[in-house]
C-alpha cells in the first residue's frame, strides 16, 4: 500500500497524466514524431544510405527534372513543382514547424512570465499599469502588428547584411528566423502574461511568502524559489496549448508570403502552397495530403498531451 | 439558433439581389488604385481608364496602331516637330456639354503640372517645355508646346522628332479629362456621380473588391459602334478561384496569366480559351555594376552565358514565353533585334578564370534579391531557386537567394543596395524607345550604376531621326552595346500577352503587342 | 458603477491605440507609392509625397491626421486613391459584420451541442469521436479547409455558388469555412465547462431536490457551463473579423478582413490606422458587453 502524501504535487500529477490513456498515446505519438525528425537526416549519410531504399535518402532542397511526380518508389511521397522529393522537405518541414512552435512559444513564455510575474508581484499601481498596457495591445489586430513588426525586421537585416559586415548564409537564415520568432512570439504573450498574473497574485497573498520577506530573502530570491515553481505547473499546460497555434498562425503568414522562405520550408508553408493546388481540373494532391496529415498529426498529439497535462495537473471529477 | 441564423440570412437576400446581369463580366485583376487618367499607373487602371476617358487618338482594336480618336485627322510638318490635330464636330461629355480643344490643352497641363504628381508625366516631356513646366523652371502654361487654335485645333510643338508621338496620344495619360468637375470638386472629382466621361462608357458604380460596373455612354461620339451595354469588371485576386469563377460561368474573359493558376498552365494551353501573343514586356536581370565583382564585364558575361532560359521558360514559366537575348520583344515596330550573348557554360567558366575565379574559387557571396509574392504561382522566387542551382553548378559561385517585400526591395534597387536582382518592365507604346530610353545614364529607372556616353549618343541622335530606318539601326547598335558589349543587364524572357475567354461565343478581342483591348469592341454572343 | 467608468475609458484608450498604431506603420520600411517604375524625375516623387504631407515629420503628420478624425474624417486611402477610408469601411463593414455574425451562428450552433453531448458521454465513444472532431478542425487551417469545400459541394456537386457575394447561397460556404475552426474551440470549452460544472456542489444541491436529470443538465448546467464560452466570444467575435482574410481572399467576398492584411502589406498608412482603430472600438464595445453579460448570468461574480 504506497501513501501518497509522501509524493511531490508534480510527482502526483505525472501519474495522473500516465493514467491518462489518450494523453500518454499522443505523447509517445509526439515522441516518435521528434525521433523521426532529428534522426532523418542521418538516413542521408554515407554508411546509412547505402543500406536503406533510395527514397529515404534525398536531400531537402536538391531540384531535379521530376516535377510533381506522384508518389513512387523513387519517391515515397512524390515531388514538388522544382522536382524536390516531398518526404525529406515534409520531415524537414516538420523540424522547422516544431523549431517555430516551441521558440516562438518559447519566447512568448519569457516575455509574459517576465510581466506577468512583476506586475503580479508588484501589485497596485504598477500591476494596473502593466495590465492596462497588455489591455491596449490586447485590442490591437495581431496581424497587423505581426506584418509590421516581419517586414521592418527584414528591412533592418537586409540592410545590416549588404553592409560591411556581410553576415554569412547560415547566420543570416538564421537572423531570420529570429525575426519570424520574435514576431510570433510577441503576439502570444498577452494572454501568458495574464495567467501568470492572476497566478502570482494569489500566491503572494499567501503567508509563506509574508514569512520569507520577514526573513530576510529578497524579491529576486522569493519570485523564483517560491512563486515561480508553483507557477510552472499552468504554464507548461498553457504553452503546449499554445504551439499549435503558433505553428498554424505561421502557416497563415506563409499564405501571405511572410512565413519561412525558400528554399527552407516548414509545414506551414507547404501546406500554404499545396493548399493552391485544390482546383477541379488537376489537383497533385500528394502535396496537401502528406504536409497536411503530417501536421494535423502533430497538431493532435500537442493538443492531447496538453489536454493530459492540464487534467493531470488540476484535476476535476476526482472529488 | 437556428432562428437566429434564418434571421441573418434574409437581410443578406434582400441587400444583394435585384440587378440586372451584366452583358459581358470581365476579371480585370486587382482593383485599380484610380480612375484619373494623369494619376493611373498599373495595367487594370489602365484598362478602365481607356474605357472612360478618350484621348486625340485610340488604338485599333486589332493591329493596336493610333488611328482618329477625339481628333479626326491631323497634319505632321515636314521637320517633324509641329503637330495640329483638329477634332471632331459635336464632341459631348456624358452629360451633354461639348468637348473642346480648350479641354484637350487643359489635361495635358493638368498631368504636366508639379501639383497633380503625375508619374506618367514623363510622357508629355518630348513637348516643348514639358519637362520644364513639370520640374517648375516655367511656370506660364501658356510656354508649354500645346495650344488650342481655336475650339476644334490643337497645335503641338515638339522638341524633337518623335516616332511614336502618336502613340503616346492613345496613351492614358494623355486622355481628356472634365475640367468642370475637377474644378468643383478637386481631389474627389471621381467619387462625383454621374462622372461626365469623354470614352465609350460611363461609370456606374465602383464598389472596392467587389465590382466596376461600366455602361454605355450615349453621348460618345463612336457610341453606335458600342457592342456590349453594361461590362463588370471583377478584381479577383486568388486565381483558382478566377478560374472557378470562369468555369462555372460567372465570368466570361479573364486578362492576364497572374489571374489563373500557373501549374495548370500546360492543361489550360490545350483548351481554345487559350489565347497568348507576343507582348511587349520583358524580363531580365540587372546587375550592380558600381560594386565588386559585378563592376568587371567578364563577371557578368559569365553569368549571362550560364542561364539556361530554355529550362526555365519550359519548366518554370510553361506559358510559352519566348526566350530573349535581347531586351525589346521582337515585333516592336520600327524595331530591328540586336544580337545578344547565348548559352556557353564552357566559355563563361573561361571568362570567370580570366576575371580571377577560376572554377569559382574566391568569387564571394553575393545575394539575389527579387520580391516574394503570395499567390500568383510564385514565379519569381521558383526561378531564383533555378538561378542558384544554375550558377553553383556550372560556375562554381554561391549565390543566397533574398526574397524581400515589394518595397524594401525596390528601395534596395534605388539605392544600389545589392548585387543581382531581378526586374520586369512593360512597355507604354509600341516602339523600341520604351525599353532602351531606361538605361540612359541619367534615367531615373536605370538602377545599375551603369553609363555609358556613346549609348546615350546613339539615343540621342535616333531620336532625332525621321527616317525610321535609319533609326532603326541607331537603336539596334545601341542595344548592341548593352546586351552583348557591357551587359549591365541580362535578359531572360519575354512576357506573352495573356488572355482566357472562348472564341466561340467572345467576340471582337485580337491580338496585338500592347494588349490593348478597347472593351468597346468586345461582345458576347448567345452561341454554342 | 464600474461599467460607467469602463466607457468614459474608451475614448483615451482609442486615442492611445491611434497614436501606438500610426507610429507602428510608419515604422515600416518604404511607403505606399513605391513602384517598379520610378517616376520619370525626383522632383514627381517629391510632389506625390508633399501631396499626402508624407514628408512632414511623422508627429507633424499625427496631428494632422488626429485633426482630421476629430471632424470624422479618416482620410483618404493611399492605395486607393478614389476612394475614402471612410467609404471603405462603409462599404465593407455590413458585410464582415454579416459574415462574422454567421460564422459565430455556425461556431455555436455545433460547438455548443458538440461539447455538451461530449461531456454527458464522458468516456464512451461519443466522447472520443466527437472530441477527435472538435480537435481535429481546430488542427486543418481554413485555407485547406476552404478550398475542399469548394471543390467538393460547389464544383463536383454544383450545390453551392463558387464566390462572390450574391445571395444567401453565397454564404454558406464562406460561413463554414470560416466557423468551423472556431466551432472546435467552443466545443472544447463546453466539454470542460460541462465536466467542471456537472461536480460542483450546485449541480449536486439540484439533484438532492429532486429535479429531473433533463432539467439539471438543460436548465441549470449549461447555463453555468457555457459561461466560459461566453467570455471567449468577445476575443473570438474579434478574431472572425481579422481571421476572415483567407475566407474573404477565397471567396472573393467585399469585406474588411483583405483590406486589414493588405494595407499593411501595402503601408496604405490611413487605411491601417482607421482599421485598427475600428477593430479596437468593437473589440472594447464586445468586450463590456460580454462582462455585462457575465454579471447578469452569474450571481457569483460582482465588480466593484
Amino acid at each position: 500500500m504506497i501513501d501518497r502524501l509522501h509524493l511531490s504535487p508534480n510527482q502526483r500529477a505525472w501519474r495522473r497524466f500516465r493514467r491518462n490513456r489518450g494523453a500518454a498515446a499522443a505523447l509517445i505519438v509526439l515522441l516518435g514524431l521528434i525521433a523521426l525528425i532529428l534522426f532523418w537526416p542521418l538516413c542521408r549519410l554515407a554508411p546509412a544510405a547505402a543500406v536503406l531504399p533510395k527514397a529515404m535518402s534525398h536531400p531537402p532542397d536538391t531540384i531535379s527534372d521530376a516535377q510533381f511526380a506522384p508518389p513512387c518508389w523513387e519517391h515515397w511521397f512524390g515531388t514538388d513543382a522544382h522536382g524536390r522529393d516531398l518526404l525529406s522537405r515534409v520531415c524537414h518541414g516538420a523540424r522547422i514547424s516544431l523549431l517555430v512552435g516551441l521558440v516562438g512559444a518559447a519566447v512568448s513564455l519569457v516575455i509574459g512570465v517576465l510581466w506577468g510575474a512583476v506586475a503580479g508581484y508588484g501589485g497596485g499601481r504598477l500591476d494596473s499599469l502593466m495590465m492596462r498596457f497588455v489591455d491596449v495591445l490586447y485590442a490591437m489586430p495581431t496581424v497587423v502588428f505581426v506584418i509590421v513588426l516581419i517586414t521592418a525586421l527584414n528591412a533592418v537585416l537586409g540592410k545590416w547584411q549588404a553592409g560591411p559586415h556581410g553576415l554569412s548564409e547560415e547566420k543570416a537564415r538564421l537572423l531570420q528566423f529570429a525575426g519570424l520568432f520574435v514576431g510570433l512570439g510577441a503576439v502570444s504573450w498577452l494572454t501568458m502574461a495574464r495567467i501568470v498574473r492572476g497566478q502570482v497574485l494569489s500566491l503572494r497573498r499567501r503567508p509563506f511568502i509574508d514569512a520569507s520577506l520577514v526573513l530576510g530573502a529578497s524579491h529576486a530570491r522569493i519570485i523564483w524559489r517560491h512563486i515561480l515553481p508553483n507557477v510552472y505547473g499552468v504554464i507548461i499546460v498553457y504553452l503546449t496549448l499554445m504551439i499549435p497555434s503558433i505553428i498554424l498562425y505561421e502557416s497563415f503568414l506563409s499564405y501571405l508570403g511572410l512565413g519561412i522562405q525558400p528554399p527552407q520550408a516548414s509545414l506551414g508553408s507547404l501546406l500554404a502552397s499545396g493548399a493552391e493546388q485544390i482546383n477541379p481540373i488537376r489537383i497533385y494532391w500528394w502535396l496537401i495530403v502528406f504536409p497536411g496529415v503530417a501536421l494535423a498529426l502533430t497538431l493532435l498529439a500537442l493538443s492531447f498531451v496538453g489536454d493530459g497535462l492540464r487534467d493531470a495537473f488540476d484535476p476535476r471529477g476526482e472529488g | 439558433m437556428l432562428v437566429l441564423v434564418l434571421g441573418l440570412l434574409l437581410p443578406l437576400a434582400g441587400c444583394t439581389g435585384g440587378e440586372p446581369k451584366a452583358d459581358l463580366v470581365i476579371i480585370n485583376g486587382p482593383d485599380p488604385e484610380t480612375l484619373d487618367p494623369a494619376l493611373g499607373t498599373g495595367l487594370e487602371d489602365l484598362r478602365v481608364i481607356g474605357a472612360l476617358f478618350e484621348g486625340l487618338a485610340r488604338n485599333d482594336p486589332v493591329t493596336a496602331r493610333p488611328i482618329p480618336g477625339l481628333a479626326t485627322n491631323w497634319e505632321v510638318s515636314p521637320d517633324g516637330c509641329v503637330y495640329t490635330f483638329h477634332l471632331r464636330e459635336n464632341l459631348r461629355w456624358s452629360p451633354g456639354e461639348p468637348i473642346t480643344a480648350g479641354d484637350v490643352v487643359y489635361s495635358w497641363l493638368r498631368a504636366l503640372d508639379p501639383r497633380t504628381a503625375s508619374e506618367y508625366a514623363g510622357q508629355l516631356f518630348y513637348i516643348k517645355n514639358g519637362a520644364d513646366y513639370n520640374n517648375g523652371k516655367v511656370t506660364d502654361p501658356s510656354q508649354v508646346g500645346v495650344q488650342a487654335l481655336d475650339a476644334r485645333t490643337v497645335r503641338v510643338t515638339l522638341n524633337h522628332p518623335t516616332a511614336f508621338f502618336l502613340d503616346l496620344c492613345t496613351f492614358q495619360t494623355l486622355a481628356v479629362v472634365p475640367r468642370k468637375l475637377i474644378e468643383k470638386y478637386g481631389e474627389d472629382w471621381l467619387r462625383a456621380r454621374p462622372l461626365a466621361t469623354s470614352g465609350p462608357y460611363l461609370l456606374q458604380e465602383w464598389r472596392l473588391n467587389d465590382k466596376i460596373r461600366l455602361v454605355k455612354n450615349p453621348y460618345y461620339w463612336d457610341a453606335d459602334n458600342t457592342r456590349s451595354a453594361v461590362v463588370d469588371c471583377l478584381p479577383i485576386s486568388a486565381p483558382n478561384t478566377a478560374l472557378n469563377l470562369y468555369q462555372t460561368g460567372g465570368a466570361d474573359i479573364i486578362w492576364d496569366r497572374e489571374n489563373i493558376p500557373n501549374e495548370l498552365l500546360d492543361v489550360l494551353a490545350q483548351r481554345p480559351d487559350y489565347h497568348t501573343f507576343p507582348f511587349l514586356g520583358s524580363y531580365f536581370l540587372r546587375c550592380n555594376t558600381t560594386r565588386p565583382p559585378f563592376n568587371d564585364l567578364r563577371v557578368r558575361k559569365a553569368l549571362a552565358l550560364t542561364i539556361d532560359k530554355r529550362r526555365l521558360v519550359e519548366r518554370i514559366l510553361r506559358g510559352g514565353e519566348p526566350v530573349a537575348d535581347h531586351l525589346v520583344p521582337n515585333g516592336t515596330a520600327n524595331y530591328l533585334p540586336a544580337a545578344g550573348l547565348g548559352y556557353d557554360p564552357a566559355l563563361a567558366r573561361r571568362l570567370l578564370a580570366e576575371a580571377g575565379f577560376p572554377g569559382g574559387q574566391g568569387f564571394p557571396h553575393f545575394s539575389f534579391l527579387f520580391d516574394a509574392a503570395s499567390g500568383g504561382g510564385r514565379i519569381h522566387e521558383k526561378v531564383a531557386v533555378e538561378l542558384k542551382e544554375m550558377w553553383g553548378k556550372q560556375l562554381g559561385i554561391q549565390v543566397e537567394l533574398k526574397p524581400m517585400e515589394k518595397r524594401v526591395y525596390l528601395a534596395a534597387q534605388n539605392r544600389l543596395d545589392y548585387d543581382v536582382t531581378r526586374s520586369t518592365w512593360m512597355g507604354d507604346y509600341d516602339d523600341p524607345n520604351t525599353f532602351l530610353d531606361l538605361f540612359r545614364s541619367d534615367n531615373g529607372n536605370n538602377r545599375t550604376g551603369w553609363k555609358n556616353a556613346r549609348y546615350d549618343t546613339l539615343m540621342d541622335e535616333a531620336n532625332q531621326q525621321v527616317d525610321l530606318m535609319r533609326r532603326a539601326a541607331l537603336l539596334q547598335e545601341a542595344e548592341t552595346i548593352l546586351v552583348h558589349d557591357e551587359v549591365p543587364i541580362i535578359p531572360i524572357f519575354f512576357y506573352v500577352g495573356f488572355n482566357y475567354y472562348n472564341p466561340a461565343r467572345i467576340k471582337g478581342i485580337y491580338s496585338n503587342m500592347l494588349d490593348d483591348h478597347p472593351l468597346n469592341a468586345i461582345w458576347k454572343t448567345a452561341g454554342p | 458603477m464600474y461599467f460607467i467608468k469602463r466607457i468614459l475609458f474608451l475614448v483615451p484608450l482609442l486615442l492611445l491605440i491611434s497614436f501606438l498604431a500610426f507610429m507602428l506603420v510608419h515604422a515600416m520600411p518604404g511607403g505606399p507609392f513605391d513602384r517598379e517604375r520610378a517616376p520619370a524625375s525626383p522632383e514627381i516623387e517629391h510632389r506625390l509625397l508633399a501631396k499626402y504631407h508624407l514628408d512632414e515629420p511623422v508627429l507633424k503628420q499625427y496631428l494632422r491626421y488626429l485633426n482630421g478624425l476629430l471632424h470624422g474624417d479618416f482620410g483618404p486611402s493611399m492605395k486607393y486613391r478614389n476612394h475614402s477610408v471612410t467609404d471603405i469601411i462603409v462599404a465593407g463593414l455590413p458585410v464582415s459584420l454579416c459574415l462574422g455574425a454567421l460564422a459565430f451562428c455556425v461556431a455555436m450552433g455545433v460547438g455548443l451541442p458538440l461539447g455538451f453531448l461530449t461531456a454527458i458521454h464522458k468516456a464512451q465513444w461519443e466522447d472520443y469521436l466527437g472530441s477527435l472532431a472538435a480537435v481535429l478542425v481546430i488542427c486543418v487551417p481554413s485555407l485547406v479547409i476552404g478550398p475542399i469545400l469548394i471543390m467538393l459541394f460547389a464544383i463536383k456537386l454544383r450545390w453551392f455558388p463558387v464566390a462572390l457575394w450574391a445571395s444567401p447561397w453565397h454564404a454558406i460556404l464562406p460561413m463554414l469555412t470560416l466557423g468551423l475552426y472556431f466551432s472546435g474551440r467552443v466545443a472544447r470549452l463546453m466539454h470542460e465547462g460541462m465536466l467542471a460544472t456537472l461536480h460542483s456542489e450546485f449541480i449536486t444541491t439540484a439533484r438532492a431536490k429532486g429535479l429531473s436529470e433533463t432539467a439539471i443538465l438543460l436548465r441549470h448546467a449549461f447555463r453555468i457551463a457555457a459561461l466560459p464560452v461566453l467570455s471567449y466570444s468577445g476575443p473570438m467575435l474579434a478574431d472572425l473579423l481579422t481571421g476572415s482574410f483567407v475566407v474573404e481572399n477565397l471567396f472573393q467576398i467585399p469585406g474588411l478582413g483583405v483590406f486589414m492584411v493588405n494595407s499593411s502589406l501595402n503601408a496604405d498608412y490611413t487605411m491601417v490606422v482607421g482599421l485598427v482603430l475600428l477593430y479596437a472600438a468593437l473589440l472594447l464595445a464586445l468586450n463590456l458587453a460580454v462582462d455585462f453579460a457575465h454579471c447578469l448570468l452569474d450571481p457569483r461574480v460582482r465588480y466593484d
